[in-house]
């Protein structure tokens, strides 16, 4: 196992390169640029700019100056459309943020999901099980560009509990709504996993027999029950871990949080080349990591896989 | 990227277990099964319904999804309401348009976008991943990272990008969503092979001299078929609400066409405005596909599952 | 509004007042009651993150609002949008009117004490043309016609050779390369303010950060958050600091102009647009809130005229038809509800010193404009045997959309004409336009400066942004005439009209700016149809 991850590691590297090259293929290949705007640029101001950011040489010549830049300096390059920023400072100052809400959306998300399913599964057919079933489909297809103005005029105009967007160094009140935004639909998909492997589990021999010993309920639940069937729901949260804590368009949009959500969107829409490269590496290595995760996983839970 | 419904799929995998098809008298159990569960019944009724509604509900409307009453225009929220009267019977959108015609329109676009986009992963992620899983060892790192990379490139980008160098039409938007669905059914479908091919009665067709390739398709690939049906239907609202999302970036269906996402979106922007029936009526209905939708897919995964509940 | 004009086509010395502005609160209304200190704050909704708050760099209107609270230039303008002295109490021309030699304040000073010295102008102006700068806005520094500017940009000519030049510290001489009536109208533009020589060079890019701009306007920058926040506070080294009363100005980024109305609802903001088609109710519900006030913004339809356009465009009358199909007033009365006027013409009925030619179309009925439009397209051999299909580009924005929708419907109801719909992400939108991969696409143009050129300039032959690719000799003579003209309005009146005939472009409206602004806020400048703003000018009332 320790060599396979070692493999798995070392493969990595290669796979941010070739990473690097489709995206730069793919912004060659985009129309537009980075400095086209309603009023084209006298050709004289475009050849000075492309020559300030290296746009003026062959293209193989600006992805090796890109990587060496990053392995030599670990400089991501300055972003083309903010220009009091580099790249660095956008993720430095973006990714913390989504971190922020990412993480508890996620714990939130894993408290309220994996209860709400266990509940369910224990009552099967019951109406709490209708309810939770119900609201879990309802939360999972809500799209949050629905949810999340709702939630302003709810909290902030009609009720005047919380501030309606901004930051502000992740105070709690700033937090509440980028959460529940974001946690829903997440928490949703987890109580419908944890609802059905729940109830596979409880119906699986060694359970019976628990049963037939005369256990008490809540120990056969809490002891024996909820270890295998947190199982399925650990290898879903893998991507899902990475899809919460590299935020969301919609409540950055929405919420005005300043997370690097934005971006993912923002940086194509801008032809920001360099934000959008640093973003791609970031989730991209943020995806293999957790992909690995995830495989291992898969092999611990079912030892008869082989790699 | 929020891609909302990766979410199911990876659960899916494991919550059927390592559904078997052993043999042909499982469907006709299956169908047994399915149809004493009240929830997944109703589902497909109330699915069958939609299309229907989809497809039909045109005839019954009094106005085209395009054609704009200038008489009500520039006053929606006083004259744009709900009214038989009128023949608007979901109201206007906010030009003046027929929402009745617009939703039903919107409907069939937003459900053939998830049948299109599901059936291209079905296809290219069921063979690729059995490929993938069933050879293994290098073959199988590369394709596996193959899929890694992809799943890492922003995804926006990539439609930005096919939208504008092939067109912007309704069929890139099929292709583009259909591309990206199949990579996360192809990572299920090698784990599921993983444990299937270790199976005996893959290891006897080993045995036997059977071709890797044919092993693939003739021994492997039926036996995915259960979870593949099941992940397809659990695709399908996870796709639609993509195209919401896309709708909501101003990427979708080019007017005067729409969506429901792109229905949604819009009366989610007018929602303090006066005039809920914009947002009322398209997410009623995409609420209802989803469900409907779900419960399907969640009956046909019990259905295929062999242990008893 | 003429008297801007006129003011700097006279070209003898002419000196601004500058004393009695200096009284203490004089521009505080007699009667109003100020808001205590700590309620007297500024917050604005703006759409994104400033692409820059470097003068030399900012090409866009949010960073030159924010541009003209930390610095202050040559010039300001007041309330209607005239020039008042700024940094310069006044300036003089020469009798070729090429050279402008401005006076400077000595109590100018930076918000490290040190004072503005004519130096700093050319500092700043030097460095917005240097090639290595690579600022995207150095063809304002051209289009300001500067001497040897095009030169230096283009890397030809040293640095030195800019016709900028500062004799003593007080004395600030530009040296242009032809006579520009409106010139002293563009130096209240970001790019021309003045940069504080010693921070710029000593602390490279980074001295744009709080803690580290230094800056001579009412206000410093105190704290910047990416994509949340930009917050300045009073900069008590202003030379007239005593009568700055509104004390912090906060921008919020509020990508979606729905959710800025909400927060402005909430109280949390003081101005933010209002979205399309709202401005109606709000205005019931806010009389004193919701505002419209012109803005130099003008809207229309480029036609795709050069040889990738379809054969039918070829056709005068085919263009006029579509123009005359299209009911303004149902677009501004309808569809935009926010005050905008319906355009017959291009330029903003609003420039200052410009007066609106009379065109055939703007006096017809539209009853009467669809009659011939049928009229025409039948001459010109298109109708129900025949019907013409057009593909209409714009990008991807709600109000454009209800725009192109509603339009395709007039021209297929009244011409019976098939209209494809096509909407393009805003690069892909440029480059197909730019391009002329498109037969009808959606345009806007907002004047650079307050006069008329700013717009007819467009329909010239040579023009960069014509993207109709239109060609004709006559207004191409008369645009140039203009530059020169002591009655350029005979030219525009005759570019006008002759665009009015070719029809290259379909005028569609005038812009307005439609906003909320909290009504506890005094002197705004309504009538600047610039809308450019001055947060020391402003003052809230209890």
């Amino acid at each position: 196992m320790f060599s396979y991850i070692v493999r798995r590691l070392a493969v990595a590297i290669p796979t941010i390169l070739i990473l690097v090259i489709i995206s730069f293929a793919l912004m060659f290949a985009a129309p537009g640029g980075p400095f086209n705007s309603e009023r084209p640029l006298p050709p004289q101001v475009l050849a000075n700019i492309s020559a300030k950011y290296g746009l003026d040489q062959p293209y193989w010549r600006q992805i090796t100056t890109y990587i060496w830049n990053i392995v030599a300096h670990f400089d991501f390059g300055p972003s083309f459309k903010y220009k009091d920023r580099s790249v660095a400072d956008i993720i430095k100052s973006g990714f913390p943020v989504t971190l922020t809400y990412g993480f508890w959306s996620f714990v939130i998300a894993v408290i309220v999901g994996v209860a709400l399913g266990v509940v369910a599964a224990i009552r099967q057919n019951t109406w709490i099980d209708y309810f939770a079933v119900g609201t879990s489909v309802a939360a999972q297809a809500l799209p949050n560009f629905v949810m999340a103005p709702m939630l302003v005029l709810l909290f902030t105009l009609w009720l005047g509990w919380l501030p309606g967007g901004g930051w502000n160094g992740g105070q709690w009140q700033y937090l509440v709504m980028p959460v529940i935004a974001l946690s829903t639909s997440y928490m949703a998909s987890i109580a419908r996993i944890m609802r059905s492997s729940m109830l596979e589990v409880m119906n699986a021999g060694f359970i019976r027999t628990a049963r037939a010993k005369g256990l008490p309920m809540n120990r056969i639940i809490w002891k024996h029950a909820l270890k295998p069937a947190m199982l399925p729901v650990l290898s879903y949260l893998g991507p899902a871990f990475v899809g919460m804590i590299t935020g969301s368009v919609v409540v950055d949009v929405y919420f005005s949080t300043g997370g690097i959500g934005l971006y993912f969107v923002n940086s194509a829409f801008n032809r920001d080349y360099s934000v959008m490269m640093g973003i791609t590496i970031l989730v991209g290595v943020l995806t293999i990591l957790f992909n690995l995760v995830v495989d291992i996983l898969y092999a611990w839970i079912d030892p008869k896989i082989r790699y | 990227m929020v891609y909302p419904d990766k979410a199911v799929m990876e659960g899916v995998a494991q919550a059927t277990g390592m559904a078997e098809v052993k043999g042909r008298s499982l469907w006709s159990d299956a169908v047994t099964r399915y149809s004493r569960n009240r929830a997944a019944v109703i589902g497909l009724v109330v699915l069958i319904a939609i299309i229907l509604f989809s497809l039909f509900g045109g005839f019954f409307a009094a106005w085209s999804n395009e054609e704009i009453d200038w008489g009500r225009m520039g006053n929606i929220a006083a004259t744009g309401a709900p009214s038989f009267e009128n023949g608007h019977y979901f109201g206007l959108d906010d030009l003046g348009r027929d929402m009745y015609a617009r939703t039903v329109q919107g409907t069939r676009i937003s459900i053939l976008v998830g049948l299109v986009g599901s059936f291209v992963a079905v296809v290219v992620g069921t063979l690729y991943g059995a490929v993938s899983g069933y050879f293994g060892g290098r073959t199988d790192q590369i394709m596996m990272r193959t899929v890694d990379i992809l799943m890492s490139i922003p995804f926006m980008f990539v439609l930005i990008l096919l939208l504008v160098i092939f067109g912007r039409s309704i069929g890139m938007l099929f292709v583009g969503i259909g591309l990206i669905s199949w990579l996360d059914m192809s990572r299920i479908v090698r784990g599921q092979t993983l444990t299937i091919k270790n199976k005996e009665f893959v290891e006897a067709a080993i045995a036997t001299g059977v071709k890797p390739m044919r092993i693939v398709l003739r021994h492997i690939v039926p036996n995915l078929l259960g979870i593949v049906v099941v992940y397809a239907t659990l695709l399908i609202p996870g796709l639609i609400i993509t195209e919401s999302f896309i709708s909501f970036l101003g990427l979708g269906v080019q007017e005067p066409s729409t969506s429901l996402g792109a229905l949604i979106s819009k009366g989610a922007s007018q929602m303090q405005y006066g005039v809920i029936w914009q947002l009322g009526f398209p997410l009623f209905f995409f609420l209802v596909t989803l469900f409907a939708f779900f419960f399907v897919g969640d009956g046909l995964r019990d259905a295929l599952d062999p242990k008893d509940r | 509004m003429i008297i801007k004009t006129t003011m700097t086509a006279t070209a003898t010395a002419i000196l601004l007042a500058m004393s009695s502005m200096a009284m203490a609160d004089s521009h505080v209304m007699a009667g109003d009651v100020l808001a205590p200190a700590d309620m007297q704050t500024f917050v604005s909704r703006e759409l994104d993150e400033f692409p820059s708050i470097d003068p030399s760099l900012i090409q866009d209107v949010a960073g030159n609002d924010v541009a003209r609270q930390l610095f202050e230039g040559l010039m300001n303008q007041d309330a209607d949008g005239n020039l008042v002295p700024g940094v310069a109490t006044g300036y003089d021309v020469s009798d070729d009117k090429m050279t402008y030699t401005f006076h400077l304040r000595p109590e100018a000073k930076w918000s490290n004490g040190e004072p503005v010295k004519a130096s700093d102008f050319v500092f700043a102006w030097k460095r917005a043309a240097n090639p290595e700068t690579a600022s995207e806005y150095s063809w304002y520094i051209s289009l300001m016609s500067i001497a040897n500017a095009d030169a230096v940009i283009a890397g030809e000519k040293p640095l030195d050779d800019l016709g900028v030049a500062a004799p003593d510290d007080a004395t600030f001489v530009v040296t242009l390369s032809q006579p520009l009536p409106y010139f002293p109208q563009m130096v209240v533009n970001a790019v021309t303010f003045p940069l504080p020589e010693a921070t710029v060079t000593s602390l490279g890019d980074a001295w744009t950060q709080p803690g580290n701009m230094v800056s001579n306007g009412a206000y410093k920058l105190t704290e910047r958050v990416q994509q949340e926040k930009l917050v300045m506070e009073r900069n008590d080294q202003y030379w007239d600091n005593a009568n700055t009363i509104i004390n912090k100005v906060t921008y919020l980024i509020i990508n979606d102009e729905n959710q800025g109305l909400t927060r402005y609802l909430a109280g949390e903001v003081d101005k933010t647009e209002i979205p399309t088609g709202q401005y109606p109710r709000l205005h019931e519900e806010y009389p004193t809130q919701a505002q419209s006030f012109p803005l130099l913004c003008s809207y229309y339809y480029a036609i795709n005229m050069s040889d990738t356009g379809p054969e039918a465009f070829k056709d005068v009358r085919v263009r006029q038809a579509l123009s005359l199909a299209v009911d303004r007033d149902i677009i501004v009365d309808n569809v935009l509800q926010g005050g905008q006027k319906p355009a017959y013409t291009f330029t903003h009925w609003a420039t200052a010193g410009f007066e609106t030619p009379d065109v055939p179309a703007a006096s017809m009925t539209q009853d009467e404009r669809n009659a011939k439009a049928v009229e025409l397209m039948t001459e010109a051999g298109y109708g129900p045997d025949n019907p013409l299909t057009v593909d209409l580009l714009y990008n991807t924005s709600d109000a454009h959309k209800s725009i192109a929708v509603a339009i395709s419907q007039m021209w297929k109801q009244t011409l019976g004409i098939t209209t494809n719909l096509a909407n393009e992400e805003w690069q892909t939108f440029l480059d197909d336009r730019g391009n002329q991969r498109y037969q009808i696409a959606r345009a806007g143009w907002c004047g650079d400066y307050n006069e008329a050129s700013t717009f007819t300039d467009l329909m010239t032959s040579t023009s960069g942004y014509n993207d109709s690719k239109y060609s004709n000799p006559e207004v191409d003579a008369a645009a140039a005439d203009a530059k020169t003209s002591d009655n350029p309005q005979a030219d525009y009146t005759k570019i006008e009209q002759i665009i009015a005939v070719d029809t290259p472009i379909i005028p569609i409206y005038h812009y307005a700016s439609v906003k909320m602004l909290n009504d506890h806020i005094r002197n705004w400048p309504v009538n600047n149809v610039q809308q450019n703003y001055y947060v020391k000018d402003l003052y809230k009332v209890e």
